[in-house]
């Protein structure tokens, strides 16, 4: 019908393998090949968990399967104290920024912006092109950090000089300037991407798509942007004196010759707190895209999450100082900060009431991303009330630094990032990939993972409250750590079979890329703009460009019966 | 309630544990009924053979009540949180009470350096006593620390006494505690400092008054024999 249809048609046709699938500027591919360096980078991190993991139950016993690892990384299998420090690094910066980040903003933000807002592309396709292949650079840069000599960066993910600044203090020089290099290559892909997420929400939305009409994923990921593109400057700042440092002699961060290392602190965590918020939000944004659809309900409170949301952005950029209580900064600076840190609880207690009453009165369906969906809701409580632990400036004396940290933040970032990015995937995989996943196997999946994240994690809340300190190579050195050996056993259990857990959704995954059954343009009877496209979309999206209507939540409205309780945002409202 | 923190043997310990079982209870209320009201939505409104979703779109002032009175509630356990946390903070983070016992800390990889004052009672002077990884004070005085690091961030870490401070190269950051029983603890570093970081441990030894007075008799080089009198009664 419409030329512009036809001459996209022939237009992909004429593309070569290497402009269709490698060096694509077709938001959709961009957004998969994100997706992919995304889980293969989850699959490294992963394996260095699993072998932290075997080093903190059986301290200094050879991990299995790793024997042919070469000295001096390891030792026959075993972890040395060098290598332990350099793993639980890695593991920290890869997982935050190279699979977190990646997947929740590369993959489904790349993939949903434009066919939500009913674009035909990201605004600079280009610019789009250049942010994935300076990330995947960057990932190389990373990975390549651990095969030069002294290792890779083993400062832990925070980088903190003087620890960071001179390699007498670790024996490790290129790698953690390899380890800077690699982020701040990763920082200039995802301002490139932040430039285009904005630009392309704000200008190319379609006919009648007000800001208070855009899917709330698009909102998260806006804000998301936002926020990452305003912290991260400073941290910017912060890494190139730390390189200097490292290479050029000056010593902004040396003590001895006038710097301070707290600098360093103020300008890493002005970043590091709003960077959560970065990962958080997308994997809101997915669970809130769900909810509606599988429970046929509105989402409660549009408005005040959108309100909500930018509250917490803006609140996230005065609470950085709660990573410093016990740091040494003026004790009078610490109450201000734990009030702001606090009250972040609110904005978020609004979102997660608002997800509640979107349930109630729902007309539940179970698939497999709605049981993500509630998943996410359910840990996420857990993630945000334990840090109201580490927000009361006076209690986080005791638990800074402590295990109670480790599994406080990993159920916030886990829930986020897995069960979140989960919800994402089974949710939006038809329409990236044009064939469903299977089911049953996603329950499977899901109810594993579930319990195996919990008996990770939960432990490690008590390991915490005994007083355990985080990145110990053997924390048995210590006596009254010793009885904590039985929670890090069965943690480190619970550990290998939750990486188990994930062979049923690799294999998924996989399979219904090839062999799933064929996915029709909108298999969940959603309305946002997204499903009106055909699954697959084609490069350039609409066959026609889509008008928008009303808001993307209608569902079972009075004037709908049972079977049709669906409205598309580019359908007029029926009266 | 639970046992789940090391025995606290310090005067403002339990403020900090206070605090703790504070955020315990409201958080813990807090996680049981949203948990449970999860459980009853997700099992009441599964869906039904002939029973619609409701329409509630939850942008009337009157609908969102249901939000806003939560969020009000939480805001003000919030505040009343940051309150009685303040009191505590200021307690142990705030002003050193006046004290007799002042041992200097150093943290250096990967090791604890304790220095007193020896005899003469003044820092920097050649009767000044520096132990590796031992810290010993007296039962029931207020003990006066002055933390800093050689090289790298350490943080001075003692469990039983709810006491954590960073060690910062070039600062001297204070501290204090008073010990309530006498035994011997260990000391940890909570900051990693390097690959030799789960070594850096030390032991606070808290003697009675006796047994102080003893130890630094014994340990304490005799004072220059001109210079003023030896610590002890
Ligand atoms: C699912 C399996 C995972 C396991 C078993 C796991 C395990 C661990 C362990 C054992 C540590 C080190 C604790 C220490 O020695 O102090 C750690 C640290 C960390 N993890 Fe994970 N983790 C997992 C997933 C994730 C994910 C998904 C993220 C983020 C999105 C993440 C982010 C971090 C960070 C930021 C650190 C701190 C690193 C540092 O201290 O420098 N982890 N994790
Ligand atoms: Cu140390
Ligand atoms: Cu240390």
């Amino acid at each position: 019908m419409s030329s512009a249809a036809t001459a996209h048609a022939t237009h992909e046709e004429k593309l070569s393998f290497w402009r269709k699938y490698i060096f694509s500027v077709d938001h959709k591919v961009i957004g998969k090949q994100y997706l992919f360096l995304g889980m293969f980078m989850a699959l490294v991190g992963g394996l260095l968990a699993y072998l932290m993991r075997w080093e903190l139950a059986w301290p200094e016993s050879p991990v299995p399967g790793t024997g042919w690892i070469p000295e001096p990384t390891m030792f026959q299998g075993v972890v040395p104290p060098e290598f332990y420090n350099a793993i639980v690094t890695m593991h920290g910066t890869i997982m935050v920024f190279f699979v977190a980040m990646p997947i929740l903003l590369g993959a489904f933000g790349n993939f949903l912006i434009p066919l939500m807002v009913g674009a035909p592309d990201m605004a600079f396709p280009r610019l789009n092109m250049m942010s994935f292949w300076t990330i995947f650079t960057a990932s190389v840069v990373m990975i390549a950090s651990f095969f030069v000599p002294g290792g890779a960066a083993s400062a832990g993910w925070t980088g903190y000089p003087p620890l960071s600044a001179n390699p007498v203090y670790t024996g490790v020089n290129w790698g953690i300037t390899l380890w800077i290099l690699g982020l701040a290559l990763e920082f200039a892909s995802f301002l490139m991407g932040g430039i285009n997420f904005l630009t392309t929400t704000v200008s190319m939305r379609a006919r009648g798509l007000k800001m208070m009409r855009l899917p709330l994923m698009v909102w998260m990921q806006i804000t998301a942007a936002v926020i990452f593109m305003l912290s991260v400057g400073p941290l910017i700042a912060g890494a190139v004196l730390l390189l200097l440092d490292r290479t050029a002699g000056t010593s902004f961060y040396t003590v001895a010759q006038g710097g301070d290392p707290l600098l360093w602190q103020h300008l890493f965590w002005f970043f590091g707190h709003p960077e959560v918020y970065v990962i958080l939000l997308p994997g809101l944004g997915a669970v809130l895209e769900v909810l509606p659809v599988f429970s046929r309900k509105p989402i409660f409170g549009y408005k005040a999450i959108v309100y909500s949301t930018i509250v917490a952005g803006v609140l996230s950029f005065i609470v950085w100082a709660h990573h410093m209580f016990v740091s040494g900064m003026n004790f009078k600076l610490v109450m201000p900060f734990s009030i702001t840190t606090i009250l972040i609880s609110v904005p978020f207690t609004i979102i997660l009431l608002a997800m509640m009453a979107t349930l109630w009165k729902g007309a539940i369906r179970f698939t497999t991303p709605m049981l993500f969906a509630v998943g996410t809701l359910a840990m996420f409580i857990i993630g945000g009330l334990t840090g109201i632990f580490l927000g009361s400036a006076t209690a986080d004396i005791y638990l800074h630094d402590t295990y109670f940290v480790v599994a406080h933040f990993h159920y916030t970032l886990i829930s986020a990032v897995f069960l979140g990015g989960f919800t994402a995937m089974y949710f939006w995989f038809p329409k990236m990939f044009g064939r469903m996943m299977n089911e049953t196997w996603g329950k499977v999946h899901f109810w594993l993972t579930l319990v195996f994240f919990n008996l990770v994690f939960m432990p490690l809340f008590k390991a915490g409250l005994g007083g355990e300190m985080r990145r110990l190579y053997d924390p048995f050195q210590y006596d009254f750590l010793k009885p904590h050996q039985p929670l890090h056993k069965f943690a480190t259990i619970a550990a290998i079979l939750l990486f188990a857990s994930q062979i049923p959704f690799l294999i998924n995954f996989f399979w219904s890329l090839f062999k799933g059954k064929i996915a029709d343009r909108n298999p969940w009877q959603a309305n946002t703009l997204e499903w009106t496209a055909p699954s697959p979309p084609p490069h350039g999206n609409f066959e026609i460009a889509p008008s928008v209507y009303h808001g993307p939540y209608v569902y079972s409205a009075p004037n709908m019966n049972m079977k049709e309780d669906w409205q598309p945002q580019d359908q007029p409202l029926a009266s | 309630m639970f046992d789940w923190f090391p025995k606290n043997i310090s005067t403002y310990g339990g403020d900090i544990d206070a605090v703790f079982w504070l955020i315990f209870y409201i958080v813990g209320a807090g996680f049981i009924l949203g948990e449970a009201v999860i459980l009853y939505l997700v099992i009441r409104y599964r869906r039904k053979e002939g029973r619609r979703a409701a329409y509630i779109a939850g942008d009337k002032i009157s609908e969102l009540a249901w939000i806003l009175v939560p969020a009000a509630i939480v805001l003000v356990l919030d505040l009343g949180i940051d309150f009685a946390g303040g009191e505590a903070w200021s307690k142990v983070k705030g002003e050193t009470p006046a004290s007799d016992i002042k041992v200097i800390v150093t943290g250096k990889q990967f090791n604890w350096n304790f220095t007193y004052p020896g005899p003469d009672g003044q820092f920097g002077t050649d009767d000044d006593l520096t132990l590796e990884n031992e810290l010993h004070v007296p039962v029931k005085k207020v003990v006066d620390l002055s933390l800093n690091s050689e090289d790298v961030l350490h943080s001075f870490f003692v469990p039983v006494m709810r006491l954590k401070q960073d060690c910062i190269p070039g600062r001297k950051i204070p501290a204090w505690f008073e010990a309530t029983e006498t035994g011997e603890y260990e000391i940890a570093c909570a900051e990693l400092c390097g690959y030799g970081h789960y070594t850096m441990r030390g032991f606070l030894f808290v003697h009675s008054e006796e047994d102080y007075a003893k130890w630094t008799q014994e340990r304490w080089p005799p004072a220059a024999a001109d210079s003023t009198q030896v610590g002890q009664l």
